[in-house]
């Protein structure tokens, strides 16, 4: 499946009320270890049709970095059922990515 | 731009070295002097030392051979990594200087790790960071510091500067290394631990509780302590890291393009054999990949 790109209107809809686990990519343009993320976060997207991926470019929305203190990028952060259940910072190969939702 | 760029001067950089410059690579060797190498008193289990050399000896020769065929030592401490603007190189940003290459070799040692102070692991993420250039735009008109006294303390310091409303450092009761410029306030004592807040479930970042018991409020802490060493390199431009060591493969690539490891930083024996076998792997690698470029 393809990563959806997430703004302060569609963010309750996709990831609150998904129905299946979520995960969250926190991200900037001028963010070096940001750009080594999107490949693994886009493979996980492929591979992984259980999860529902997602990204959020935090300079666009500044608002949903706030919403779930995310203050350093990358943060991956995984939801289930609507509720925040792990998260990770900083560049992180896939099975890190993956043990978040363990 | 430069074809390639190796940060670290012992025996995984030099040895990187000499291997990619007679793979035909442009080679210059960035590092600020000695390493664990010169430390070590006695060399003897090393091959072909007919007798033992002491570490400064062995580093010396190794330094000299790798200048007899060419390789360009600069001295200068890193304090930056990052890819160049358009992702074609790699920009190894020194003090004074930025030196532009189309591949990195990180040889500069293991890095100590951060010293245990309550609260620093924990909050990481929640205001505790590693990276100025990834995280400086949450800080905007907040309260930053940065821990650390030296030339990558002062480097970080700088990044944050045109975002933060007030940027201060924080040595942990050691003198500042480097002239600290009148726009960061600086603060000698000892650090005891990272003080948090939490706001509707939120935890983050509050303050630094001081070695008299008081606290001084800051919104983020940037660690920056010491030199700067190869595992912060990958952490700010987003190589693998685990457990403090950098992740390379067999031919010692990183998962960034054009950056390789080598040597104590990627863990195992801390051994010059080790090392030198590692440089040797990743200056062909790296050497390799800057023909493929062309």
């Amino acid at each position: 499946m393809a990563v959806t790109v997430l703004d302060k209107d569609n963010f309750k809809h996709e990831v609150l009320k998904a129905d299946k686990p979520v995960l969250v990519d926190f991200w900037a343009t001028w963010c070096g270890p940001c750009r080594m993320m999107a490949p693994v976060v886009e493979k996980i997207a492929e591979e992984h049709p259980e999860l529902k991926v997602c990204k959020v470019d935090i300079d666009e929305n500044p608002e949903l970095a706030q919403l779930f203190n995310v203050m350093s990028i990358p943060t991956l952060a995984a939801f289930k059922d609507g509720q925040l259940i792990g998260t990770a910072v900083g560049y992180q190969p896939k099975e890190n990515v993956l043990k978040l939702f363990a | 731009m430069m074809d390639i760029i190796i940060i670290g001067s012992g025996p995984a950089g030099v040895s990187a070295a000499l291997y990619a410059r007679r793979a035909g690579a442009d080679v210059a060797v960035v590092s600020r002097g000695s390493g664990a190498l010169a430390k070590a008193e006695k060399i003897e289990n090393y091959y072909g030392l007919a007798e033992p050399l002491t570490g400064a000896e062995l580093e010396a020769n190794g330094i000299a051979g790798a200048k007899r065929l060419g390789v360009n030592f600069v001295e200068g401490e890193v304090v930056g990594l990052a890819m160049n603007e358009d992702f074609t190189g790699l920009v190894v940003q020194t003090p004074k200087e930025a030196f532009e290459a189309k591949a990195v070799v990180l040889a500069a040692g293991s890095t100590r790790l951060a010293p245990r102070i309550p609260g620093l692991k924990e909050l990481e993420g929640k205001g505790v960071s590693y990276c100025a250039i990834c995280d400086a735009f949450f800080y905007r008109n907040k309260t930053v510091a940065v821990l650390g006294g030296g030339e990558y303390a002062l480097h970080e310091a700088e990044i944050l500067l045109p975002h933060a409303a007030k940027v201060m450092l924080f040595t942990n009761g050691k003198e500042p290394a480097v002239k600290i410029p009148d726009t960061i306030e600086v603060h000698k004592e000892k650090v005891t631990a990272v003080e948090s807040e939490n706001e509707g479930g939120m935890e983050r970042v509050s303050g630094l509780r001081m070695e008299d018991g008081t606290i001084t409020l800051i919104n983020g802490l940037f660690v920056a302590l010491g030199t700067a060493g190869s595992v912060d390199f990958a952490r700010k431009i987003g190589a693998a890291v685990d457990n403090n060591r950098v992740v390379a493969d067999k031919d010692m690539a990183t998962n960034v393009p054009g950056l390789y490891a080598a040597g104590d930083c990627t863990g195992g024996l801390l051994q010059v054999v080790k090392a030198a076998y590692e440089g040797a792997v990743a200056g062909l690698a790296a050497a390799k990949y800057v023909r493929n470029q062309k």
